[in-house]
């Protein structure tokens, strides 16, 4: 049976067609039969691979690629999808430079390491344009399980379950569901239109139920969850952008960075007008992906405040890379002050201060001001990517879980402290990525199982 | 400077390369700017009655994303007026008089080969090459291979082309035969003075999967064809060298089959081919390759000392015996360089599956030795981890097959080292006698 799909070129129709994410172009294009043939038959089809070991879903990756050099590309998809689910968006957004191409053997002798990633998307983008469709869902079980969010873990967790038969409902609090893969992906990696694609694929086919709309713990609560199915997921992720309590935090232009890549990926005001200057303050992930979206989106002169140097920054070194040859400028070691508004009332610049490392820390984490001077970076923008809260309020209202420092404490399975509660992705690891999360979830899935089957 | 000089049979050239009969010399034209791009000599495409050729014609075996690695022909000889290329062979001969151009014929009645034969010598050829080996078509007609496969046929029609030439005459031999030596023994027989192998193997390429024809097709038919290219290159070889090591066989050879570049034709000729002949690389990549044979001939004869052809023609082939002539007390052992290993490990899983499971992998940290992986931490790219992950060889299970050498990816990773033995030479011949001898002592 064939998937219904929105076709990867076409607008999908929830998605505001002039929204700032349509202005990307694909960062990593898709293959040609061509580049795909050259490409798979270079691997050398390893033995034990550690591309395999280093992906947390355990993908065979050297069979997919065989597969894809032999012509099998169904076969290959098959394999991709056996091990995960989310193999489409994975292979989009996973930092493959730090986990498959990354231990790739090629990289021991110098020669350019197999694109796994691409050949990955050739597979999986080739099996949903042709609508192939691997699985189907068990006979039915009688079980029950809720999956409180529609993000990546709880994808995983809703397919493996219903590959048993079990009936699953996936409850998102947003209009879209997808979780960040719809709302914080960057545009150059995967529009959202792919992974709203990608969604219905894995729901329709298995007969998931996906309820938008729906907000736990303020619509339904979890007790009433917990009463009404036979088991309970939780794959909710975090929470908003931390703030750094400074004056002019609340200044029109100063923005959290989940919350202005989600407007640029599914609509609302962009917040560019007028833009020249803008500062992105953080040196995670999310703040690097904000500096390379803000240049692609044309403002001339983007700047990231960090308070520490390059090589301490925690977002990967390879995007930092990407950053620099577009453009970006950094403000090491600095630490904004406040933000200080212009004549029109909205934010004109950060008041920095200059930091360096406490001499009373032995560590050398411990940061102080150098001196009493201030500076300016200018910026009719400023975005916060400073981490993101944890949910922990929401979390707290779920009966007999325990929580460590507002994340809800797993096994490797994802079993809680309450029997009946799981949970994976972002809100039990703390933040991490979408191939964490899809390996997560489908492990839950098969706790979740064991656990309602008796075995 | 070193002379590259060829010589086969009294055909001479500036150097061994040439190229085969074969669509690379179907006109004058074609070896015209073959002879600009270098090339020592060409064979004009098969000279006979011309005939109808069919489409499409060609098909070959890609290996991943190489393409040709073995390439298959059901055309046929030339389809050209006789007239039309000969006036083309006088012209080429004359503005190229110091290059070798070949006649290729293939005609039925002993008539027929005196008028081809007086034509091509009139043309200026200078030398002959009987078509004794095309598998298909021609075969069919009862010529080619079919001439090939029967020795007193063979023999017979060489005496003919012999009776009626002033020019020397080469044998193409057809591989299509069980053993090459009867065949290049009646070529001899017949008064050739050289032969030229391999033709084409009779071979049926592929199958178009989707339409349930074989390839090439035409229409929804076709037919066996003829195999050529790297592929054949070992199974030429190998009858190159049977027949040049064989005591009755003395015929200058033309070494055919799968040659693509210098050191293919080296090859040939230290298995006693005194030159070679090329046609499947020059329809994948042009002429233009015959530069680099040239210069790395040439480089090669350098560092070896090598002055001229002779000096190394043939030096392989007292070393090409029978089986029962090799020393059972020789052994190599695989060595696995742990600092250019790269852990694909490769080398493990086609010894455990494909061959003697000598190459094991390390269990586990504990493996390594604590002073060694101390070592390796201090390495540029060899962690413990790493480590780990590349496999040792039981030396003393190892039967030295080279399995893991050949698998390996990293050129000289896996190296066979010789285990020294005091062990004196003992062939299987050997073997046998003192088997006997000790049964009958009992």
């Amino acid at each position: 049976m064939a998937a219904t799909l929105h076709g990867f070129g076409d607008p999908h129709p929830d998605l505001p067609a002039d929204r700032a994410e349509a202005r990307f172009d694909d960062g990593k294009p898709l293959y040609n039969d061509a580049q795909a043939l050259a490409e798979s038959s270079r691997c050398l089809y390893c033995y034990d691979a550690p591309c395999i070991e280093k992906c947390p879903t355990s993908i065979n990756i050297p069979e997919f690629i065989r597969k894809i050099s032999t012509g099998n590309v169904r076969g290959s998809a098959r394999t991709i999808f056996d091990a995960n689910i989310l193999g489409l968006s994975c292979a989009r957004v996973c930092p493959v430079e730090v986990l498959c191409v990354g231990s790739c053997v090629f990289n021991l002798e110098s020669i350019p390491p197999i694109q796994i990633g691409r050949l990955q998307r050739y597979a999986t983008d080739t099996a949903y344009e042709k609508g192939w469709s691997f699985y189907e869902p068990g006979p039915d079980s009688g079980k029950s399980v809720v999956l409180v969010g529609a993000g990546p873990a709880s994808l995983a967790c809703a397919h493996e379950l219903r590959k048993h038969g079990h009936e699953t409902i996936l409850l998102e609090k947003r209009d879209l569901p997808g979780g960040l893969n719809t709302t914080g992906v960057a545009p150059y990696k995967m529009p959202a239109d792919a992974a709203l694609s990608e969604v219905a694929w894995i729901t329709e086919s298995m007969g998931v139920t996906v309820k938008t709309g729906v907000e736990v713990g303020k619509d339904l609560t979890f007790d009433q969850l917990l009463k009404g199915h036979d088991a309970v997921f939780v794959g909710v992720g975090l929470g908003p952008d931390s703030q750094l309590g400074v004056d002019g935090q609340d200044l029109p232009g100063v923005f959290g960075g989940v919350e202005i890549i989600e407007r640029w990926k599914n609509g609302g005001d962009a917040a560019l007008d007028g833009v020249t200057h803008a500062a992105v303050v953080g040196g995670g992930n999310t703040a690097l992906d904000v500096v390379r979206e803000l240049l692609v989106l044309g403002v001339p002169c983007v700047t990231m405040i960090y308070r520490r140097d390059e090589a301490s920054m925690s977002g990967y070194s390879h995007e930092w890379d990407y950053a620099k040859k577009g453009g970006a400028q950094a403000s090491w070691h600095s630490q904004p002050l406040r933000f200080v508004a212009g004549s029109d009332g909205r934010v004109s610049h950060v008041e920095c201060a200059t930091l360096e490392p406490d001499p009373s820390d032995p560590g050398g984490r411990k940061l102080r001001r150098r001196g009493e001077h201030t500076f300016d970076v200018p910026a009719e923008l400023v975005i916060v990517a400073a981490g993101q809260h944890k949910l922990q309020g929401l979390l707290e209202g779920i009966p007999d879980v325990e929580l460590n420092r507002g994340r809800i404490v797993v096994d490797d399975d994802g079993r809680t402290s309450n029997p009946q509660v799981f949970a994976g992705g972002d809100c039990a690891n703390g933040g991490k990525e979408v191939v964490n999360a899809a390996a997560e979830g489908k492990r839950a899935a098969q706790a979740i199982h064991a656990a309602l089957s008796g075995e | 400077m070193v002379d590259l000089t060829a010589n086969t049979g009294g055909i001479v050239s500036p150097n061994p390369f040439w190229l085969a009969s074969a669509p690379p010399t179907n006109t004058g034209a074609q070896i015209e700017r073959a002879f600009d791009h270098g090339w020592g000599g060409a064979v004009w495409k098969t000279l006979g009655t011309p005939i109808r050729n069919v489409s499409s014609r060609y098909a070959a075996i890609d290996h991943g994303d190489r393409r040709i690695i073995g390439l298959n022909n059901i055309e046929l000889i030339t389809d050209r007026p006789l007239e039309v290329n000969f006036a083309e062979m006088a012209q080429v001969k004359r503005k190229y008089p110091k290059h070798a151009v070949i006649a290729s014929l293939m005609v039925e009645t002993k008539e027929e080969w005196k008028d081809i034969i007086k034509r091509s010598i009139d043309a200026g050829a200078d030398g002959l090459e009987l078509n004794f080996g095309c598998p298909h078509g021609m075969c069919e007609r009862g010529m080619g291979s079919a001439v090939g496969q029967e020795p007193k046929v063979n023999e017979e029609i060489t005496s003919w082309a012999k009776e009626f030439s002033s020019i020397p005459v080469l044998v193409k031999l057809t591989p299509n035969v069980g053993d090459i030596v009867p065949h290049g023994c009646a070529a001899q027989a017949g008064g050739a003075d050289g032969v030229s192998l391999i033709n084409t193997i009779k071979s049926l390429i592929s199958v178009d999967i989707d339409r349930f024809v074989p390839n090439p097709r035409v229409g929804n038919r076709s037919t066996n064809g003829g195999y050529c290219g790297p592929a054949v290159r070992p199974i030429a070889l190998h009858m190159v060298g049977a027949l040049a090591r064989d005591p009755v066989f003395q015929l200058p050879i033309s070494g055919i089959g799968g040659v693509g570049t210098w050191r293919h034709a080296v090859e040939f000729m230290l298995l006693g081919a005194s030159t070679v002949q090329v046609c499947t690389a020059v329809m994948h990549h042009g002429y233009r390759i015959v530069e680099d044979m040239i210069e790395g001939l040439s480089g090669y004869m350098e560092d070896k000392g090598f002055t001229c052809l002779d000096d190394f023609i043939g030096k392989a082939i007292p070393n090409y015996t029978a089986w029962g002539e090799l020393d059972l007390n020789y052994k190599v052992v695989a060595k696995i360089d742990e600092a250019t290993c790269i852990g694909c490990q490769k080398c493990y899983i086609a010894c455990y599956d494909g061959s003697h499971q000598c190459v094991h992998l390390k269990e586990g940290a504990e493996a390594i030795d604590p002073v060694e992986a101390a070592k390796l931490k201090q390495h540029d790219k060899m962690g413990v981890d790493q480590a780990l992950r590349v496999p040792f060889v039981d030396e003393e299970e190892c039967v030295g097959c080279n399995l893991c050498h050949m698998v390996c990816p990293v050129p000289g990773c896996i190296t066979m080292q010789e285990v020294t033995s005091d062990e004196p030479l003992l062939t299987y011949k050997d073997f046998v006698r003192m088997e006997a001898e000790r049964k009958a002592a009992q």
